[in-house]
């Protein structure tokens, strides 16, 4: 398992490489010189000189590659990622803030979503061909269609129209208040939750239809075990391993939709910072949101494969 | 006695090739009528697309305030919004920018996924160990995110969205594209073609793009939908195609959301168009995969 894990660590370094030049050039993409559009936003008119002050303070008189690898350098041994244009702190300090917040969101929809999708596929799976089946699997192809974002406007604005309720939108912390907190958080945790559950019915219930075909189920039945433990004990068991992997694929969509739930319930997370950075061009701000979202997505992943090679003995001496 | 010899001649006659393309269209109803309708509301999608300036009743942007807020009539069936547009012309115009957004930006990410996929499938080796690092790594940002981000440093519009939609969701489908190739390059006939001498370019050509094209084609009908759900998403929240645009992402978020409490069919229609078209999409795209790759069948 040691091995595994770092194997599993070394492959990451690439990637993590490959991620931060992402992040460091699509940024720098800008057309125009960063100075005029900061010059720009803050109505400031300077000469030559001033640029050249401006461009050496900021670093962006050195070639590319070094603009890079002092700016990863400082934030690999300092946590540095520069500073927010308009509100001058750390942006680190910021991102700290806002990613508990997110980071709830997630979990929250998360649950919901495999509350969801495992009970649904396995019943559809145990079910083949049933009423309950065609039902259940029309819904996780509708919930793939149905745009989270229009389903959180349907939710602020037909229950406010027909009963006068409409979501809570004014954010208390979970440490302050965890009951007020969370009857914010449920309403758009379930929204993004239904969306992605509809994916890991789908492959719950497809799993669930291989696993029961094999022998070592049909041995089980044979033993005269009731269907509950068969298909709890012997099917899903094995079933869910692929749906873990899953889990970790849908990391990039749960983080996405997290960003839509938080502009359409006011939840202060990454998602809402970033469009505030985006509205404002706060490009610190912009490339720490960025960085820190691939590298969650990539820490999701890395301990969904770990979790892998421990449910897993196949992948541990691969 | 002729006519009977007419009619056992006419019965000899062999039956008309119909080509490849409609005993698959055939196919596609017999085997799979829900497929089969998802293409047909598809097809009904791209026409009203397509034809949206003779097909909308008024102009996207033709403001009547008359006609502020009017609810669904046979005059404004969707209804009409705060300015008094008609919401039936603006769905339609927003199927014309779905429809160009979704077809080029999946058309672009099929064409660079295609590209990425057979040059690292085919070639293999530290090529392919490399552009697979940068593949992991571009596949941990979500579309969303690096849409928005995209979008702010290069500023809203439609070519932008086109080209970034095209990048990130053609640089993550080159692994399925990776994956059908390096299963075809191990085949028999593209060991002969090697053997015979035949170049890389050739052999790429001529037999390993033609049986990759299944998984391809399959790749762009998943991809024009989540073209769509992702140019939706970025209008909704304000960097799309800038206003008055129509677009139906667009019509849910901004100004007409003030609107929704005294007008509720203003969140309905654009809302309704996306999950209709998508769920078209989807149960459609379903359907080829099955009839075209029976390796990915059941994989539900």
């Amino acid at each position: 398992m040691q091995a595994y894990i770092a194997r599993r660590l070394l492959a990451l370094i690439p990637t993590l490489f490959f991620a931060s030049v992402i992040v460091f050039v699509t940024v720098r993409l800008i057309p125009g010189d960063i100075i005029d559009l900061m010059m720009s936003q803050n109505d400031i008119s300077a000469g030559k000189k001033d640029r050249e002050a401006l461009q050496a303070a900021l670093g962006l008189d050195k070639p590319m590659y070094i603009q890079y690898f002092h700016w990863i350098g400082a934030i690999l041994f300092s946590g540095d990622m520069g500073k927010s244009l308009w509100q001058n702190t750390p942006v680190t300090e910021q991102l700290l803030q806002r990613l508990p917040v997110t980071f709830e969101l997630g979990l929250l929809s998360l649950l919901v979503a495999l509350s969801v999708a495992i009970p649904i596929g396995v019943y559809s799976a145990i079910r083949q061909d049933t009423a309950g089946d065609y039902v259940t699997r029309s819904f996780s192809i509708l919930m793939l269609a149905v745009p989270s974002f229009w389903l959180g406007t349907l939710v602020m604005v037909f229950p406010a129209i027909w009963w006068g309720w409409s979501p809570q939108i004014r954010f208390v912390p979970f440490t302050q208040d965890p009951i007020q907190n969370l009857s914010q958080m449920i309403v758009p945790s379930i929204i993004l939750g239904c969306s992605l559950s509809a994916i890991t019915m789908r492959l719950t219930r497809t799993m669930m239809l291989e696993v029961l075909r094999q022998d070592y189920v049909r041995t089980a039945w044979a033993k005269g075990l009731s269907e509950k433990l068969v298909v709890m004990r012997h099917a899903l068991r094995n079933a869910l391993i692929p749906v873990v992997t899953l889990i970790g694929l849908q990391a990039p969509i749960l983080i996405g939709g997290a960003v839509i739930m938080e502009q359409i319930f006011v939840i202060p997370g990454m998602g809402l910072l970033l469009l505030e950075a985006v509205s404002q061009r706060d490009y610190p701000i912009i490339t720490g949101v960025f960085l820190v979202v691939g590298l969650a997505v990539m820490v999701i992943n890395l301990i969904v494969d770990l979790s892998y090679g421990l449910l897993d003995p196949k992948v541990r001496y691969r | 006695m002729t006519s009977v010899a007419d009619t056992a001649l006419a019965q000899a006659k062999p039956r008309p090739r119909r080509g490849p393309f409609m005993d698959f269209v055939i196919r596609l109803f017999r085997e799979k009528p829900l497929g089969a309708a998802g293409a047909v509301v598809f097809m009904v999608f791209l026409f009203c697309g397509l034809f949206a300036d003779l097909l909308a009743p008024y102009g996207y942007n033709q403001i009547s305030l008359m006609n502020r807020l009017k609810p669904p009539s046979l005059a404004f069936p969707f209804g009409t919004d705060h300015s008094g547009r008609d919401m039936l012309s603006r769905c339609l115009y927003g199927a014309q920018l779905s429809v160009i957004i979704g077809f080029c930006a999946a058309g672009l990410a099929t064409v660079i996924s295609i590209v990425l996929g057979v040059l690292t499938g085919y070639l293999g080796g530290k090529f392919d160990m490399v552009v697979q690092r940068f593949v992991d790594a571009w596949m941990s940002f979500p579309e969303l995110i690096v849409l928005i981000v995209v979008v702010s440093v290069v500023g809203p519009g439609m070519p932008q969205i086109i080209v970034v939609l095209g990048l990130a969701l053609g640089i993550a489908g080159s692994r399925i594209v990776r994956g059908a190739v390096v299963s075809v390059r191990e085949n028999m006939y593209v060991h002969a073609a090697k053997s015979t001498g035949a170049k890389t370019a050739r052999i790429l050509w001529r037999h390993v793009l033609p049986n990759v094209m299944a998984p391809v084609i399959i790749l762009f009908t998943n991809r024009v939908a989540v073209a769509i759900l992702a140019e939706s998403g970025l209008s909704f929240l304000g960097f799309g195609v800038p206003p008055p645009a129509p677009t139906w992402g667009g019509m849910l978020s901004g100004s007409g959301r003030a609107y929704m409490y005294q007008g509720p069919w203003l969140a309905l229609a654009p809302g309704l168009c996306l999950t209709v078209v998508v769920y078209a999409i989807s149960v459609f795209g379903d359907a080829l995969r099955d009839l075209l790759d029976p390796r990915m069948r059941g994989s539900r």
